[in-house]
């Protein structure tokens, strides 16, 4: 099967259906450069006076510089953290043997089948009673360990020899050395893998930001968006503007990253 | 750590030797240091364990304990037993919403299936610009849903989207998509299949290319044809890729939420209102916590036993090699 040289015909498929993918990108770009998109006929796919009006208008009516930082730094801050505490969990769980480890260890995992929604009423309570309402702390808390980051990791570190830490325990090295030399720098792919998907799952992140955020200088990218498009019901070129610029840094991030996060994702299909 | 790289470059003595090392801590096995290794373990669990009881593992209590009473986020608490549960369960809303999950799944996984098995098998082959084309396909699974979702409603749009302008080139009147009710389940369902197509696909290219080569070799000696290798060797060798992709859209189907929120938010008339967007409104919308932490208890446990089955049933059609 994978010996014949496929024929044209499906070579002609395939990129039409990655055109297909690609189209309403395009289309978004598109219509964000032409003003009054939507208001009276389709766009032409080449504008006949291109603006970049719409772009001023955003930057105009929302504090879209200080919401792209917002997402931006928060998915910095989660990334972060997820790296942290996850690698330090994922050690124990790979290196240090101790009674009832599994069972802690399938706490870990079962925390991975709960979702979002069955925490968001009580989560809410909680912070509201912490007073975390509507602060950046209280979008952050909840997503600083990820019980799939130290399940990816512990993976990972269950394929490096354990060799090597024993001749660093003859050095006289302890733990905290065997981690941070030996074994973090060998799962550097995990790692990076790991990074993006907090990354993404951070940025893209709607249900929780939409609940906790109030102050529109504090939302995030994905919350302010969806609230741009009941404001700016049919003006197209504004709503689309705002999702270009949001597709923007995930894109420039995509390209360069895209062998790890497709490593990721098909890794994960084949345990 | 040149005597890390000594043993590293096959320095086989203390190996050899300590087959059951099982790390520092266990090795001086004195009470001074096993203090010291219990704090280690602690030391390096805790920034995790921390959060995950608190902000996962306690609130999932506490949304049950919350299912019981009723309750309007502010005012005192009055206990109700299951009687939230019932009272959904006998709800047209709660039943609807749940109506509207199911017809998004049926719609979106034969879709999304089909659709990346298709793309996964011709990638597969020795097709030109492969690794672009891959690139192309994944793209839309990195971006955000709320993205998604307003470029398909402009794509849809009923009088100025282009779906409907293209069509009308054919010669066909395009329907009102998301602001007809009959017609918004199947917006939102072909937004999330664009969506997610290109997630299925890696899966199943990365199932596909773990089956033996020597297999189809075999198969076309024995005379089979393109047909015949696809139905009796490569859907049976990818059914735990397949397993994987109907489990995972199982789950994310039933708390699909932001695509809804952003395209419809859940009507018209109702029409496209999903579970999650139910939790959501009976919370924020109306005040009703107790029973939107009851329908989420409900949705959980929904999704649980449905996924339990399919992992039970995964014998009669499920082959690992």
């Amino acid at each position: 099967m994978r010996k014949q040289r496929p024929s044209i015909t499906l070579n002609i498929l395939v990129l039409v259906g990655a055109l297909m993918m690609v189209f309403p990108f395009l289309w978004a770009f598109v219509t964000s450069i032409s003003p009054g998109a939507g208001l009276s006929a389709t766009p032409q796919l080449i504008p006949e006076n291109p603006s970049l009006s719409a772009y001023a208008e955003l930057l105009q009516r929302l504090p879209f510089a200080q919401i792209v930082l917002n997402s931006l730094i928060l998915a910095i801050l989660t990334t972060v953290f997820q790296l942290v505490t996850s690698s330090l969990a994922a050690y124990v769980f790979s290196r240090m043997p101790f009674k009832g480890r599994n069972a802690v260890f399938a706490v870990y995992l079962a925390t991975m089948m709960i979702p979002m929604q069955v925490l968001v009423v009580p989560l809410f309570v909680e912070m509201k009673s912490l007073g975390l309402i509507d602060t950046y702390l209280g979008v952050l808390l909840p997503g600083i360990a990820s019980a799939f980051g130290v399940f990816l990791l512990r993976q990972a570190m269950n394929s490096v020899p354990q060799d090597l830490d024993q001749a660093a325990t003859l050095d006289g090295a302890g733990h905290f050395r065997i981690f941070g030399l030996i074994v973090l720098p060998l799962v550097r792919p995990a790692l990076a893998t790991l990074t993006v998907f907090a990354f993404l799952n951070s940025w893209n992140s709607f249900l929780w930001p939409l609940i906790i955020l109030r102050t529109p200088a504090m939302k995030t990218l994905p919350v302010a968006l969806a609230g741009l498009q009941g404001q700016y019901t049919t003006q197209w070129d504004i709503v689309m503007a705002g999702s270009v610029v949001s597709v923007l840094p995930m894109l420039a991030l995509y390209i360069f990253t895209q062998k790890y996060i497709i490593q990721g994702v098909a890794g994960t299909g084949l345990k | 750590m040149t005597a890390l790289q000594d043993s590293r470059s096959g320095n086989p003595g203390p190996t050899a030797t300590m087959k059951r090392y099982r790390g520092p801590g266990i090795q001086r096995k004195a009470t001074g240091p096993r203090l010291k290794y219990g704090l280690t373990v602690a030391a390096f669990l805790i920034p995790s364990a921390l959060p995950l009881l608190f902000f996962t593992i306690i609130p999932m209590f506490s949304a049950f304990w919350i299912s019981l009473n009723q309750w309007n986020l502010v005012g005192p608490m009055k206990w109700v037993g299951l009687g939230n549960y019932g009272k959904l369960i006998g709800d047209p809303g709660t039943q609807g919403a749940f109506l509207h999950t199911v017809y998004y799944i049926v719609g979106y996984l034969p879709l999304v299936y089909i659709g990346g098995l298709a793309i996964a098998l011709a990638l597969n082959s020795r097709i030109k610009g492969r690794s672009m084309m891959r690139g192309l396909y994944f793209l839309p699974v990195v971006t955000s849903w709320i993205v998604v979702a307003l470029v398909w409603r402009w794509l849809l749009n009923p009088s100025t989207g282009i779906v409907n302008w293209l069509l009308g080139l054919i010669g066909v009147t395009g329907p009102g998509w998301w602001t007809d009710p009959a017609w918004s389940m199947p917006s939102i369902i072909v937004a999330s299949a664009w969506k997610d197509l290109g997630f299925v696909m890696v899966i199943l290219l990365a199932g596909l290319q773990a089956i033996p080569e020597d297999l189809y070799e075999a198969a076309t000696v024995d005379g089979a044809g393109r047909w015949r290798r696809l139905f009796s060797i490569t859907l049976p060798m990818l059914s735990p890729s397949t397993f994987f992709v109907i489990v995972l859209s199982l789950i994310n189907g039933f708390q699909v939420f932001d695509q809804v929120y952003a395209m419809t938010g859940g009507g018209p008339n109702n029409s496209s209102q999903v579970v999650v967007q139910q939790i959501y409104d009976l919370t924020f919308r109306y005040g009703r916590a107790g029973e939107a932490s009851a329908l989420s208890w409900l949705l959980f446990l929904f999704i649980l036993v449905i996924t339990l089955i399919q992992v039970r049933g995964q014998k009669k059609w499920v082959h690992y090699a």
